[in-house]
């Protein structure tokens, strides 16, 4: 339930956006995630048609990108690869680290059909 | 706030997206606008006017969250008899049924507004309003809001708090954190309940423990306590004694908190923007 109001928070913020350009039907939509958003992809991709549906969003094509989780130290300040559950510098080892990639949720690109 | 300002854009993740907000072509010709918008939902808009209404009131918002079971309300019943003289304190409890946990609660003599969310295993920011809107917010100090006990989807929830707690009892393993990395991450402080019962629980290791937050990067202090006996709950006591007097000065200052990683990082990001602007 929690990804439907995601989607519906996505078809809202898609359909300002047609509106602004001009167009009148989205083909297709990108969607930014990262392992740590909270948010489950296969969920938000079963709930996108239910959300979609009756909209200038409808029988679009939902692509989700996954984001890597990237920490930089601050320490050493290295920037390296972590995982969701270890999100330690990849250089010294210290906890110390700021997330700067892999917790977003992220509307990144609308295509569509521009009228005439 | 997040919405319209891309303080989600960071050094990290700018390169992933180019040409924003411009129409652009693409490969096959149909025309493409590129954004980079964080998915605000109606819940983060409820979330931000319910945090109004306690700033406007100079209310301590606390989130409880923790397994089912995990003393969330053993522990707001020894906070009460520790502190209920000096704070005027009230709880919104949120449970799938019944109204147990409100009825403990009143019987410390403290205001409780019962959620009861049927199938929902979490509160919303809707839920809250509905229960502040019970409650009379002027002459409270902190409010406590229990969660539905439930290690996942709680976090993905913004209810207008000022502070997320995350207890951690030690009957359910010491590798919790490692396994939630998503509801310990949003701790603002870890709190290992039961530990009373550590003597006879040899494989909880306190240290473990300490070592699966660290690894999420948390610097959140992880305080043990028990609830039942009463030990060392000082700790707990001083750390919402000092949340209070911060919100306070807050308050005074017209400055707003919020826990200090969001469901969707944006306070951290804002922060980052800060430092390069
Ligand atoms: N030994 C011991 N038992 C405790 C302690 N705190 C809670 N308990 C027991 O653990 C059980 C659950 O405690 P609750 O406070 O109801 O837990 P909760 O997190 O509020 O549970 P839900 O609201 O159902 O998720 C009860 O039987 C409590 O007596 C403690 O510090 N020590
Ligand atoms: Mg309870
Ligand atoms: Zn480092
Ligand atoms: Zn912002
Ligand atoms: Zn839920
Ligand atoms: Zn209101």
């Amino acid at each position: 339930m929690h990804e439907l109001a995601i989607c519906q928070a996505l078809i809202g913020q898609v359909e300002q956006i047609t509106l602004d350009n001009n167009a009148e039907k989205v083909t297709r939509i990108v969607v930014k995630i990262g392992p740590l958003s909270g948010a489950e992809a296969p969920l938000i991709e079963r709930a996108y048609p239910m959300a979609a549906a009756g909209t200038i969003a409808e029988n679009s094509l939902l692509v989700l990108e996954t984001m890597p989780i990237r920490v930089r130290c601050k320490s050493c300040l290295a920037e390296t690869e972590a995982s969701a559950n270890r999100l330690l510098c990849g250089e010294c080892g210290d906890f110390h680290t700021e997330l700067i990639s892999g917790d977003e949720m992220l509307l990144a690109a609308i295509e569509f059909d521009k009228a005439n | 706030m997040c919405d319209t300002c891309g303080c989600n854009i960071t050094s990290g993740n700018a390169h992933l997206v180019t040409n924003d907000g411009k129409l652009a072509q693409t490969p096959d010709g149909k025309s493409a606008v590129f954004v980079l918008k964080s998915l605000l939902t109606e819940n983060d808009y409820q979330a931000i006017h319910n945090r109004e209404h306690f700033d406007k009131n100079a209310v301590l918002a606390i989130n409880l969250m923790s397994s089912p079971g995990s003393g969330k309300t053993a522990l707001l019943e020894a906070t009460i008899e520790a502190l209920g003289d000096e704070f005027s304190i009230a709880v919104i409890e949120g449970d799938l049924e019944t109204e147990n946990d409100a009825d403990r609660i009143r019987a410390k003599g403290v205001p409780a507004v019962q959620i009861s969310t049927g199938s929902a295993c979490h509160l919303d920011a809707y839920m809250v309003h509905d229960a502040v809107h019970k409650l009379d917010l002027e002459t409270l100090d902190i409010v406590f809001i229990e969660n539905v006990g439930n290690l996942v989807c709680p976090a993905s929830f913004d209810l207008g708090q000022h502070r997320n707690v995350t207890l951690l009892s030690v009957t359910e393993g010491d590798d919790k954190p490692a396994k939630y990395p998503v509801i310990f991450r949003a701790a603002d402080v870890v709190l290992q309940t039961k530990s009373d019962l550590l003597e006879v629980l040899d494989d909880f290791n306190p240290a473990k423990a300490e070592q699966c937050l660290r690894n999420l990067a948390s610097e959140a202090p992880m305080l043990p306590l028990s609830a039942r006996r009463n030990i060392e709950i000082d700790a707990w006591l001083t750390w919402l004694r000092d949340e209070v007097a911060t919100q306070a000065e807050r308050v005074a200052k017209h400055e707003v908190t919020k826990p200090a990683i969001q469901p969707d990082g944006a306070a951290l990001h804002l922060a980052e923007k800060g430092q390069s602007a």
